[in-house]
């Protein structure tokens, strides 16, 4: 097929699309930013699996009118980070629940509804809704991103100037089973200032998130996200993110079960000496198990650091994808840039897929990637065995030394020892 | 306490014959050494009793306090006491030594139907043993043998055995790399383990060990059988003399 029939073809699809949809109302800023977004989707159209970045992941669910249904399971909602003193934001098949919710208030940070500040002049937030989305298309269309942004119902905008005494933890719950949600979160991140950003529970059938992240000069923004145990959800991300000088991002990303899960993380590093660490752990037994993390990071300034680890867990037929991307442009000189991804596959069923990328204008950089996929190391396991560990525990523990790599990106202990407690009580579940 | 009788094994993926029919018993309390050229089988032998993948046995028999090992899945021969100090002991990233060592421990007490020792029991009697062999705490908390040295390998495998308190120590040339005070170390943890109720069997090139670690009997292996067996006195022949006479002689 020709490139033009191609993209009238992709045009045509987002069109039919859109029709089903409806501009969520709001102030006249807000109708402006969704119709811009809407106007971006129609111009780039849905991906198809002939798009560079669509060959391994099939997007048909995630564009059908209709969401395919996802049974709830009790299970599904195990709590996490119960421990942990946060404020919690509770949305349940995407609709905010105030009572199921803390009050919304904790000193130097404001947080509203999106549907509240849309309907208001709140400038900053007018400033950054699709902003940061919309320079994410810059080399990579990401078209579903437009959609979330020009469709999104509800989420929370939160905007820090202090240090956030405790994280913020937006609690996603799965009522119906053909439940189709869209949420779009804006954060921004005042001068010098703190938050660490929760994301937990399975959020719908079918989930769109959009989340975009100002990170002003000096200031921090951690974010860690376990992804539901639900089984048969379907969910498209996206994590767009502008790092200034001196500033620090990480984000971390939990993910067991799901049908079909794509989290894309786009950051750009403007402002000289920042530091951005995009970590993932996806586990996955089975044929129904598709996991796939696209990440694209593009160096803008001098001295900076990125790190993007990301392991996969895979059994049974599951397959998991990585395409992650360090793009240096000319001028981000003393550039540190490392990826690595990493497949544990425990049978020969499963599949890892990757595309790790480098493309680099400046010549004075240290930039490296590295990709592997390999099975159970023998030697270990016999070792393992010999001092009378179990097959099955020593397969486990060998799992989790596995995983660790990535947990380790994590600074809060507290929040890293609830994942790797999810984690064990995963591989409990799913080995043999 | 250990029995093995007329063992014979091969290689499951080609047909190479390694171990040709060997016999030996070490009675409780004793301590035996086995001795040989390179390549005569003596780790083979080590792994085929722990039960690595790998190996074929076509004949004969291996038994622990009259128990059939050559059955069981290598966890449980260490549930019933069978301890084997790798000649390359293995390194795991990511696993720490401690949740190793207690891991392992509490699955052989729970493969007994004895209670999980409790983490702080289990610290008390881990400091102790690894005081004694001079394992220091940061030591303890790295992956296991993760960057260790080839000696303080060594001495993490006999520091697994004091922990794990097997009935029979198989060590396999657990004084190559060492150092001579670590092999005074070594050899100190390995007598504090000898009483009445526990056998070793000691595989080595050098005489040397065996002054610190007196054996009762030494066995020479050949081409994969004990061609002969003696005294402490035949470590001594072989130091001396290398392997040539002996051979000969049993030829
Ligand atoms: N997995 C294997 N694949 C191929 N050959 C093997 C394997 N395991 C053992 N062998 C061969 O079997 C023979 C005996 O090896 P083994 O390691 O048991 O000898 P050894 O007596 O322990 O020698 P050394 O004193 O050098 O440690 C050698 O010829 C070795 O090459
Ligand atoms: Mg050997």
């Amino acid at each position: 097929m020709a490139r033009a029939d191609l993209i009238a073809r992709r045009q045509e699809a987002a069109a039919t699309r859109a029709e089903t949809m409806t501009l969520p109302e709001g102030a006249a800023w807000a109708t402006e930013a969704r119709e811009a977004a809407r106007a971006r989707l129609l111009k780039m159209g849905l991906p198809t699996r002939r798009d560079e970045y669509w060959k391994w992941t099939n997007p048909e669910s995630l564009i059908a009118a209709e969401a395919p249904t996802a049974a709830v399971f009790d299970a599904d909602e195990a709590p996490i980070f119960d421990e942990i003193d946060r404020l919690r934001i509770v949305f349940t098949d995407g609709v905010f629940d105030a009572e199921a919710s803390d009050p919304l208030e904790m000193a130097g940070i404001e947080i509203a509804r999106l549907s509240d500040a849309a309907r208001a002049d709140i400038h900053w937030a007018r400033d950054l809704y699709g902003t940061l989305e919309a320079r994410g298309h810059a080399s990579v269309e990401r078209p579903f991103a437009a959609f979330n942004t020009a469709y999104a119902t509800d989420g929370v905008v939160i905007r820090v100037t202090g240090t956030a005494a405790r994280p913020v933890n937006l609690v996603y719950r799965h009522a119906s089973d053909g439940s189709d949600v869209i949420l779009h979160h804006l954060v921004k991140v005042e001068e010098g200032a703190e938050l660490t950003l929760l994301e937990t529970g399975p959020a719908a059938a079918r989930f769109s998130g959009g989340l975009e992240v100002e990170v002003a000069d000096g200031a921090t923004f951690r974010h860690v996200r376990t992804q539901g145990r639900d089984h048969e959800r379907r969910e498209v991300t996206g994590v767009f993110a502008r790092l200034g000088t001196e500033s620090t991002f990480q984000s971390f990303t939990l993910t067991a079960n799901g049908k079909l899960t794509r989290n894309e993380v786009v950051i750009e590093l403007t402002g000289d000496d920042a530091v951005a660490h995009v970590a993932g752990a996806a586990l996955g037994d089975g044929k129904d198990f598709h996991h796939d993390d696209t990440v694209f990071i593009t160096h803008d300034a001098v001295n900076c650091e990125s790190r993007q680890v990301f392991k996969k867990v895979l059994r049974n037929g599951a397959t998991g994808i990585f395409q992650g991307k360090i793009l240096v442009k000319q001028g981000a000189q003393k550039t540190d840039g490392y990826q690595i991804s990493q497949s544990l596959l425990l049978d020969d069923d499963a599949q890892f897929l990757a595309k790790p990328e480098l493309e680099i204008y400046a010549d004075d950089v240290a930039c490296s990637h590295g990709s592997t996929s390999g099975a159970i190391d023998e030697d270990a396991l016999f070792y393992l065995r010999s001092r009378g560990v179990p097959h099955r525990e020593a397969t486990n523990l060998l799992t989790l030394a596995f995983v660790a790599e990535a947990l380790e990106e994590i600074d809060d202990e507290a929040l890293a020892e609830a994942l790797r407690d999810r984690l064990a009580g995963w591989l409990e579940r799913h080995s043999s | 306490m250990l029995q093995i009788k007329g063992l014979e094994v091969k290689l499951e993926e080609e047909d190479k014959q390694i171990l040709k029919g060997v016999d030996l018993e070490v009675p409780a309390g004793a301590v035996h050494a086995i001795m040989g050229p390179n390549g005569s089988g003596k780790s083979t032998l080590s792994y085929v009793l722990s039960g690595r993948d790998g190996y074929e046995v076509t004949g004969g028999s291996a038994t622990l306090e009259g128990v059939d090992l050559l059955d069981m899945e290598p966890e449980e021969r260490a549930a019933a006491g069978l301890f084997l100090a790798f000649q390359y002991p293995v390194e795991i990233p990511g696993v720490g030594n401690m949740t190793f060592l207690r891991t392992a421990l509490n699955a052989q007490r729970k493969a007994r139907g004895q209670e999980e020792i409790s983490a702080a029991d289990f610290l008390k009697l881990i400091r102790e043993k690894a005081k004694d062999l001079q394992i220091d705490a940061e030591m303890l908390k790295r992956p296991v043998n993760v960057g260790f040295s080839g000696g303080e390998k060594k001495r993490n495998e006999i520091l697994q055995m004091a922990v794990l308190e097997p009935k029979m120590c198989v060590l396999d040339e657990t004084d190559s790399g060492l150092d001579v005070d670590a092999m005074k170390l070594v050899s100190d943890g390995v007598n504090a383990l000898r009483d009445a109720g526990r056998g070793f069997l000691v595989i080595t090139h050098y005489q040397r060990l065996l002054n610190h670690i007196q054996p009762d009997v030494v066995h020479i292996m050949s081409d994969g059988r004990i061609v002969k067996s003696g005294g402490p006195e035949l470590a001594l022949e072989v130091e001396e003399n290398g392997y040539a006479d002996i051979l000969n002689e049993v030829a």
